[in-house]
């Protein structure tokens, strides 16, 4: 009993050192970033941005698939806001980073995880933006759903591929 | 479209880079970063995520109570309230896969691309081609549903 709070203390120390060994602060300042990002369009125009609208969006200059009409009055200024996002993430990179900066993980990870983005997130009616900040923000049970499940399948992909040996 | 509010472009764009420098300063634009995460090895993910929602929750909150209009558009302002059903499942686990397997998301793609990761526009690719390939399915199915309801 005596040793308790010391003992929780002791733990959390090791425990947040082991779930955050690169701190908090980058990503918690980040992720206010990308919120003030939502909000300001929020609050000037009541449009709530995801980023894989985009997709769709901007397939109905090049394709005449019906589905993709209903993006037509949106198409010029969510690519816009996609182009905004480079360009933002760009000032970040000349700000803090090194150069340029690119990944090592497989090519073909990259397009065939693409691929089943691009699906999932149209038939799921949300990404990581629309359904994880957007939907989460404003407590929508369908988006809380939408986050669990794509965490789920998210985490046991990841962890099968790790089991492979698939590195990165 | 050409009656819009001059400011309404300029306040997309403001977002826009906020939102890709968010992306940028939380590492998201790298999917190694993303993969850590979901192999349990950092979890500032979550920070991330929740960290952007409660902005959004606390803007939304309080705008919808306001009884104001958004000045650039005259629109309400109103909640994401998507209605549930079992797309949300189906695709949110194909999604999740695909996020799972290259550890990138739209928005951190395009972020990606902002900090000189060219390969990142492979995945980029295959996310048209993925929205492609929905929208032709689902146009094709739409279309049959309405065939069907004229032959009625």
């Amino acid at each position: 009993m005596l040793s308790t709070t010391a003992a929780i203390g002791l733990l959390q120390t090791g425990v947040i050192e082991t779930l955050f060994p690169n701190g908090i602060g980058q990503y918690a300042i980040g992720g206010l970033f990308v919120g003030l990002g939502v909000a300001v369009i929020y609050l000037g125009t009541g449009i709530i941005a995801g980023a894989s609208t985009t997709l769709e969006s901007t397939l109905s200059y090049v394709s005449g698939q019906s589905r993709f009409q209903k993006y037509r009055l949106s198409r010029d200024w969510r690519i816009v806001f996609a182009l905004s996002t480079v360009v933002g993430a760009a000032f970040w990179a000349l700000l803090f980073q090194d150069g340029i900066w690119t990944t090592d993980v497989q090519l073909w990870r990259l397009f065939l995880g693409g691929v089943l983005v691009g699906i999932g997130t149209r038939i799921g009616k949300g990404c990581t933006s629309g359904h994880g900040v957007c939907g989460v923000g404003s407590v929508s049970r369908t988006s809380l759903v939408g986050v669990v499940t794509f965490l789920i399948t998210a985490i046991a992909t990841a962890q099968i591929v790790m089991a492979f040996g698939v590195v990165p | 479209m050409s009656d819009r509010h001059p400011m309404f472009m300029p306040v997309i764009v403001f977002g826009g880079l906020l939102f890709g420098f968010g992306l940028g300063y939380s590492n998201m634009a790298q999917p190694e970063v993303v993969l850590d995460f979901l192999q349990f090895t950092d979890f500032g993910l979550l920070f991330v995520m929740f960290g952007a929602a409660i902005v959004t929750g606390v803007v939304f909150a309080v705008a919808t109570r306001s009884n104001r209009t958004a000045p650039l558009t005259g629109d309400t302002y109103t909640r994401r309230l998507k209605s549930f059903d079992r797309n949300v499942l189906i695709g949110g686990s194909i999604f999740g896969v695909g996020w799972g397997l290259s550890g990138i998301c739209p928005g951190a793609a395009f972020a990606s691309v902002g900090v000189g990761n060219y390969p990142i526009l492979v995945a980029i690719a295959g996310m048209f081609i993925g929205a492609y390939i929905q929208g032709v399915w689902r146009s094709t199915k739409a279309e049959q549903a309405a065939n069907a309801v004229n032959a009625d």
